[in-house]
């Protein structure tokens, strides 16, 4: 029974930050109507500048947040705004052009931080990175728990933006029909620019917060992007709230399967359970909530 | 006919007399590869270039090929030749549940499932270990010291990789695919049943794949998992194969197979071991610090390479060489 | 009989009912118009006939066989071709290649499907453009080219959506003449249309829905002369000058 409530708790501490990676997706995917292989990519140069800022500057990752946040926001708007924009004026055959182009600068990214800090695993000691309280018998991680609780303060400050800020409505007004959007007024290429930034920023606080207690490597940008679009899937293809619903399953059905069925199946298990969503729940939980 | 497919002939002829021609075993095992990728680019071509359904799970149907070529050897003692025959069924029945989830599905869903697939089948294969042999891999008796029968088998799979693609574009089927691609409704309204006719294009995409997986894994004598279920390497490079080549030409996974196996021998030996010859020449120097850091980057080189393809050539080489001739002729 | 029969024709998006219990039936033969103002519910019904989208209720009777759930390739191949009001040509394909594409549901080789596809094209009067890019085209041939694709399948029943939308008077006067002659071919026409000059010369019949409801059924000059017609199309006291037409 402990070992079911403490496999519980640790799932459910992950599966806030996977929310907040699948938030940044989610949104891409409802603005841009594409998905962003490179989600995952971003995550891992934010973890690095996070571990250049700790280890050269001795910043401590929370206070990072303020810089890796800003500065991914600027690397994903110049993604938008120098590579991805320019192709929906290209003329091709190509169909999805744009996902493989995020494909392409996924693997540049990847490399490009392979050319700098080499191959080998970093991780990042800070004095809490162990810590651990308990209620009752079942023990909490300190830098997950805070990190949970940041994550639930962003998304809640997504959902404000979203439903009350000018801004935000653009950003709705363009996912639900650019071209209605853009006839009343709006600029879609800025906000889909302005989206693709705040994608990146959302993922990049979700890096920053999950490299206390986690290890780096150029690679682990590929398996973080898997699990992003396994939650949007499981969510519902750009519905905000099922990115909750979905990384919170994920994180869940991640912690169970590696306690009860091995370290080795916990990536396995997202994929099958990306294969029952498209199976039996096409639309994802989006069908279910209808948001 | 013989004027129009001059230049194609012509390559044709060179690839026959190749290996009488050329006698070093490296340039040999090139261009075998190549040969490998006419195939596999093709394959991709009729299902992204033609039918509009981008795949980013080739590998999987390699892995399936190379690795049925395999284990029928490894498990079975029956002759790994016999994969060729059975990699690309095995494959396509892979394929067949896949695509029956994913194809009735709108939007990125197909995309989305055939990454998904490449790496459940990598997964798979890495964990269960008392059929695969998971990490460790397969190895196998080669059976010809010579690379040269390889090498025609190769050529043969691709010439007839080529034959599948021109006898399809003339056809019904070819209709139906570019149908498809360009609007799926208006097809479902002429009376093409577009999830039928996805799974065609899909099967043949899997069986050409697969086979030539199971070429591969005769061929090379070893598959683990890490190397036949890559992504960058096996599924990226099939979709930079047919863009850099021209996405939905019959021709371009040719060209393209020529430059992607160039681009990545530079990048994985350095100049096709021109640079390691220099350094021993030169001695020291830059040039090992050099050499390692271009070894290490055909994976960037890839990723320079989708992006560069994707902004200035969108139809690839074949597709824009007028494109390409005019900038020539300015500049 | 009946050649399409509709039966308490239903639909609902979300809360939203964008068509709500709509009963008609087409004669053999006939040219049957559907009118109503934007946002009636007339595309929703032809994406129901041609299962776009499911009904939510109700049914479709076509040759007297249910057709509420058959998928949309197999209704085409049952014999009710359809236009799209958006024009949706298979843009990099020529004009020959878009209507081979749609004759091969009818034929079983490249030579067949070619031969009659060329004969389409003439019948549609779109030979002059047989090798042009589809995505090329004037907003008036890419129209009829919808026509043309529709036409190549077969069809006895012909759906038409605003097939004049866009169009000068001098190629009104064309599109007209071409439904004409599609109809005296032996084809059944059901059109959608908002240009009263067009529905009103050609319709046998025309039912007039609003909100998703029928309003009134009858011929040209009844339902022009039909004072909630009036009302829908120009507001309460409006003018009868459409009635004119």
């Amino acid at each position: 029974m402990d070992v079911l409530l403490q496999t519980l708790v640790a799932g459910l501490l992950k599966g806030g930050l996977y929310a907040l990676i699948g938030i940044g997706m989610t949104l891409i995917m409802g603005v841009m109507g594409i998905i962003n292989l490179a989600h995952g990519q971003m995550m891992m140069v934010a973890m690095y500048l996070t571990f250049v800022l700790f280890t050269f500057l001795g910043l401590d990752p929370y206070f990072s947040l303020l810089l890796t946040m800003p500065a991914l926001f600027l690397l994903g708007a110049a993604v938008q705004r120098w590579a991805l924009n320019p192709l929906l004026k290209v003329e091709s055959l190509l169909p999805q052009n744009q996902v493989l182009m995020t494909v392409g600068i996924g693997m540049v990214l990847t490399e490009v931080m392979r050319f700098i800090f080499s191959s080998n695993y970093q991780s990042l000691k800070t004095g809490y990175s162990d810590a651990t309280f308990f209620l009752g018998q079942i023990s909490f991680s300190v830098p997950l728990t805070i990190a949970f609780l940041v994550a639930c303060l962003f998304t809640s400050l997504m959902f404000w933006f979203l439903l009350k800020t000018d801004l935000g409505r653009s950003i709705r007004a363009v996912a639900q029909d650019a071209e209605a959007a853009q006839l009343m007024g709006v600029n879609a290429e800025r906000i889909r620019t302005i989206t693709m930034g705040l994608g990146a920023a959302l993922v990049a606080a979700a890096g920053t917060l999950l490299l206390p207690v986690y290890y780096l490597f150029p690679d682990i940008g590929k398996p973080f992007t898997t699990k992003a679009f396994i939650i949007t899937i499981l969510g519902g293809l750009g519905s905000t709230v099922g990115a909750i619903l979905g990384g919170v399953t994920l994180g869940l059905a991640e912690a169970l399967g590696s306690t009860f069925l091995g370290m080795q199946y916990e990536d396995l298990v997202g994929l099958v359970i990306f294969i029952l969503v498209l199976l039996f729940l096409p639309g994802g939980f989006k069908r279910l909530t209808k948001v | 006919m013989l004027r129009e497919r001059g230049w194609e002939l012509s390559l044709l002829a060179v690839l026959l007399v190749f290996p009488l021609a050329v006698q070093d075993a490296y340039f040999r095992h090139l261009m075998i590869l190549v040969l490998l990728w006419v195939t596999i680019g093709t394959g991709w071509n009729l299902l992204a270039g033609y039918t509009g359904q981008v795949s980013f799970g080739t590998a999987a149907f390699f892995g399936v090929g190379a690795y049925t070529a395999g284990l029928l050897a490894h498990h079975l003692e029956i002759s790994a030749w016999w994969g060729l025959l059975l990699g690309g069924p095995l494959a396509v029945l892979v394929g067949f549940p896949f695509g029956w989830i994913s194809f009735p599905l709108r939007g990125a869903y197909f995309a989305l499932g055939s990454l998904a697939l490449g790496e459940i089948m990598r997964l798979l294969a890495t964990v269960w270990e008392s059929l695969t042999e998971g990490m460790v891999g397969i190895l196998i008796m080669q059976t010809f010291v010579s690379k040269v029968p390889y090498y025609y088998l190769a050529l043969g799979l691709a010439l007839a990789s080529i034959l599948v693609m021109e006898l399809v574009t003339r056809s019904r089927l070819g209709y139906y695919f570019v149908s498809i691609r360009e609007d799926q409704d208006a097809a479902a309204s002429i009376g093409i049943d577009t999830t039928r006719y996805k799974m065609v294009s899909l099967s043949l995409h899997a069986f050409l794949t697969g086979t030539a997986g199971a070429l591969y894994m005769n061929y090379m004598g070893f598959i683990d998992p890490q190397v036949v279920f890559s992504l960058s390497d096996i599924s990226i490079m099939a979709i930079l194969v047919v863009i850099v080549g021209g996405v939905g030409t019959i021709m371009g996974p040719v060209v393209g197979a020529f430059v992607m196996v160039a681009v990545q021998e530079i990048f994985r030996s350095g100049g096709f071991g021109g640079l390691k010859a220099l350094t021993q020449a030169v001695g020291g120097g830059f040039l090992p610090v050099l050499t390692k850091y271009i070894t290490q980057a055909h994976v960037l080189a890839f990723g320079v390479l989708v992006v560069v393809v994707i902004m200035t050539l969108p139809n690839g080489i074949v597709g824009d060489w007028s494109r390409i001739k005019r900038a020539l002729r300015r500049g | 009989m009946a050649i399409l029969e509709v039966k308490d024709l239903t639909k609902n998006f979300g809360g939203l009912r964008a068509v709500d219990s709509v009963n008609f039936a087409v004669q053999p033969g006939e040219i049957f118009g559907l009118i109503g103002p934007n946002g009636s519910g007339k595309t929703t019904i032809f994406n129901m006939i041609s299962h776009f989208y499911p009904a939510s209720s109700g049914s479709i009777i076509f040759n007297g066989a249910d057709i509420t759930r058959t998928k949309t390739h197999q209704v085409c191949a049952l014999g009710i071709g359809r236009t799209f009001q958006i024009v949706r040509p298979l843009k990099r394909m020529t004009v020959l290649d878009n209507v081979i594409a749609s004759a091969f549901l009818r034929c079983r080789t490249m030579g067949e499907a070619r031969k009659a596809a060329e004969e389409t094209l003439e019948f549609c009067g779109l030979t002059p453009y047989a090798k042009h890019l589809a995505r090329g085209l004037s907003i008036a041939s890419r129209k009829r080219l919808e026509i043309t694709r529709a036409m190549a399948t077969r069809p006895t029943l012909l759906l038409l959506d605003e097939t004049a939308a866009g169009l000068n008077p001098g190629e009104l006067d064309e599109a007209i003449a071409l439904i004409k002659q599609i109809r005296e071919s032996g084809v059944t026409v059901v059109i959608v249309e908002h240009i009263m000059r067009v529905i009103m010369a050609i319709s046998d019949r025309i039912h007039c829905i609003n909100h998703g409801q029928t309003i009134t059924e009858g011929t040209p000059r009844e339902v022009a002369n039909h004072p909630e017609v009036i009302a829908a199309y120009l507001g309460h006291g409006g003018g009868g000058q459409y009635a004119d037409h």
